[in-house]
Order: C-alpha cells, then structure tokens, then sequence
C-alpha cells in the first residue's frame, strides 16, 4: 500500500507552522505521530496536499505538572510517554493508564494525544477520562491561542473544533481539582489492538461515603464521546450503595445512542454501557486513586 | 527540509539515517515509507510487509530503540534516527541470544512475523532484563503470529531473558 503525493514542511517553530497552514491552505494538513493520519491515506479517505510536520517541535512533547495549571501534556507526546510519565502516573494515574490500553506497543510509540484528539474518532480512549477530569485544549493560530474543553471540543465523527488551515493543537491540560478517584474501562474486543466497543470513564469527589462530585463520560456509543449528565445527578450528593451505582447505570444508557457494527450490536452496547458505568463509578469510589 | 525537485517536478529530499550503526544519506520522496525505504533501496528484505496498517507488527524496526511499525513511518520522520532492523541484531558473525533461543525452541514455524516477533522482545529486554511471562505476552501483543505459535514464542523470549550475557 502506497501514499499519495504530497509536500512536506518540517518548520522549526510554531509561528513558522501555523503561518504555513494559512500560506498553503485547508489542503494541508498537520503530521503528529502519523499512526492515524497515514492509514487514513492509504485507505483513500484523505489526500493532503502537504503535510506539516510537527517533528522538530521538541517542546511539544513535554509532560509536566504546574501547581497553578495542573498536568500539561504537550501534544506530540505519545502514548507511551504518558502511560510511562512519572508525573502522569503521580496526579493522574487513570490517563495513563487509558494510554496504555490503546491500541498496542508499536502504535503507542508513535500516536500522540494530539493525534488521539484531532482524528476525533467516537471510540478513542483517551478523551472520555480527559473529558472526566475536566481537561481542555490550547489552539495554536496565527491570531495567537485559544483554549477549549475537551468536553466541547468534538463537533461529530471525526470533526472537532479545530479550525483547519489555520490551528494546531499544541498541549492538554488537566487543572488541579479535588477529585478523589477516577479511573477508565474500556472494553474491546482483545486486551490488545482493538478499538473500545464501550468505553466508560469517571470520575468521582467523596465525602466518606457521600459522593460530593461525579463526572461520568461514554466513549464509542455516540458520534462524539458525551457526558452521561443525568446518571451524574443520580448519585451526586448521597451516599454510595451497589444499588444507587446501578441505577445510575440503567440512567447512563439513556445517555447515548450506539450504533450496530462488526464489534457490537446497539443492544449490547447499551447493556455494557449499564455494566460498565457501575463498574466504573464503584472503581472510582472505592480504590480512591485519581 | 530542502527539496529538490526533478524536471517532472518531483520532489525528493535528502535525509541522513543510521540503519544497524551504517550512515546512509538517500534522497527520498515525500510519501516513501520507511518500510520500503529499508527493503527497495537498502536491499533489508528481513523486514516483512503483512497489513501495511499498523496492525500485524511484521514490520517492527527499533527507531531509537523503540519498536515502531515502519510501515506508519515515512522514511522523512526518521531523518536523524537510528534504525535497528533484523539483519543488525546478530553481531560479528554471533547469533544473538533471543535469535538463538527462538531456534532452540521451535519459535519458529513460516518466520514471517519473527524479525518483529524479535525486534519487539530485544526492545523490552532492552528495558526489562527479567520480564515476566503476562509482561512477554504485553510486549508481543502488537506481533501477529498466523501460525499461531505463540506458546513456543513466549517461552524462547522467557529463556533468552534468563541466558546471563
């Protein structure tokens, strides 16, 4: 399998990669990690005109806590620079691990968070615990940056906010927060190489046994992945019983609407979403790591 | 990256590379993936093509000592790298200790997946001298084996890692 033409830039700053984008036009499109990108061309689905790549913007690929912005997560990190950063296991132990669950070894040195974000696919593994844990995103324009939650930041399959030509996703951050657990099951097909059939991320604020906050997010039961609000307001301000965890289950399938295809039928997407929030929820409750 | 361009008005770069601790300086179009980079112009037919997506792991190289499927690379991405393939793993003549172990326990049935198969296990041995037999089967998980030998692959990994040097 053979690529199709295309130019390629290797600017030496951001300045000089956003100008590009603008010079060269939407036809143009960014390079990260390549993992997602390359396959889409391969397969037909997309043929830039040029490729800018991000390759020599080493400070993109930084991970770091800063006690006023919390865990920032440069966006040419990969996969396996965040399930293996000491400051991510640290704050955040439940994104590292997600990265670690996706895909596999090969693919993990090479995908970036920036990438996962951007190819906006609905069962990506890592913005439902980004989304949990109240994440958002810097864009990079030539007008300067913007930032944007990483809840609003999908506009539908493979569409997201960013504006194409001109913006590029340069770091994730995760801002300090009171959250007492959090974790993210993803349930595929095999423990390796398979796309989430359900993904299910949440993340919980205690009080004793009172939950005081829960954010719960579904992965690959929507054209994006999406908050489950109302299973959210089943449990926020009582205290934890198997009971109430599964009512907040049977409240979360009402939050999505998965489609059938070859890893699973809608039916028993909606019945793992039910499983799989309870699970979660009670993780998050009771092993108490963020 | 300074491009030169042919009178048909191709462009082709020149990257400069390490491959198996050779310097190799080709000139390469935009869209020539390292794969084929490695097997069409530096004649490294040991690393194999399956999917050609990311998924079978044949084409597993080390680039800077991580395994990657150079399938997904361009051969652009890697300027600056080094390259590990197969034909770099034994040394002076020597089989290494993983190559000579897949031998000793029949790890091998048609070999097509065994230069990744051994590329990825050199790459964790690399960073984990005593694995254990889930995080073997961890570091494998991106290699398909069609024949399905994976039993015997685990365990020539596990007994190369006990061999002392």
């Amino acid at each position: 399998m053979y690529l199709p033409d295309f130019d390629y830039y290797t600017p030496e700053s951001l300045t000089e990669a956003t100008g590009l984008l603008v010079r060269l036009g939407p036809s143009a499109m960014v390079l990260a990690g390549g993992t997602d990108i390359l396959v889409k061309m391969k397969n037909g689905l997309l043929a830039p005109s040029a490729l800018v790549s991000l390759k020599n913007l080493h400070e993109l690929r930084r991970i770091r806590w800063e006690d006023d912005r919390g865990l920032v997560i440069g966006a040419l990190a990969t996969h396996n620079e965040i399930s293996n950063s000491a400051a991510a296991q640290e704050r955040f132990l439940s994104l590292s691990e997600a990265a670690h669950k996706l895909a596999n070894n090969q693919v993990r040195n090479r995908g970036t968070i920036g990438g996962n974000l951007v190819n906006a696919i609905p069962s990506a593994d890592l913005p439902p615990i980004l989304i949990a844990l109240g994440a958002y995103v810097t864009l990079a324009g030539p007008d300067g940056g913007r930032t944007v939650q990483v809840e609003n930041f999908f506009t539908g399959v493979s569409s997201c906010a960013i504006e194409p030509g001109r913006e590029i996703l340069t770091e994730v951050v995760i801002p300090p927060q009171e959250t007492t657990g959090s974790t993210y099951i993803k349930f595929g097909l095999r423990r390796s190489g398979a796309l989430a059939v359900v993904g299910v991320a949440a993340a919980v604020t205690m009080d004793g046994d009172t939950v005081r906050d829960a954010r719960i997010c579904l992965g690959a039961v929507y054209k994006t992945p999406t908050r489950a609000v109302q299973a959210e307001q089943v449990i926020i301000g009582k205290r934890w019983t198997g009971e109430l965890l599964e009512q907040a289950g049977r409240t979360a399938v009402g939050c999505c609407l998965p489609i059938s295809d070859i890893r699973g039928s809608a039916e028993y997407r909606r019945d793992l979403v039910r499983v799989l929030t309870r699970r979660a929820l009670k993780r998050a409750i009771t092993e108490g790591h963020v | 990256m300074q491009a030169i361009a042919d009178k048909q008005g191709i462009k082709r770069y020149l990257i400069n590379l390490t491959v198996n601790g050779d310097e190799y300086s080709p000139v390469v179009k935009g869209n020539t993936l390292l794969v084929n980079l490695l097997r069409d112009e530096l004649d490294l037919t040991g690393t194999k093509k399956g999917c050609e997506l990311g998924d079978c792991g044949s084409c597993t190289v080390l680039m800077d000592d991580k395994p990657v499927d150079s399938c997904l690379v361009l051969a652009l991405e890697a300027d600056g790298c080094e390259i590990v393939t197969i034909e770099g793993v034994a040394q002076n003549g020597e089989l290494d200790r993983l190559q000579r172990s897949f031998i000793d326990n029949a790890a091998i049935q048609c070999g097509y997946c065994t230069p990744g198969m051994i590329l990825s296990a050199k790459a964790l041995l690399a960073r984990n001298p005593h694995p254990t037999e889930p995080e073997v089967r961890e570091a494998i998980a991106g290699n398909l084996c069609r024949c399905t030998g994976y039993v015997n692959i685990v365990k020539a990994v596990l007994e190369a890692a006990e061999v002392k040097e």
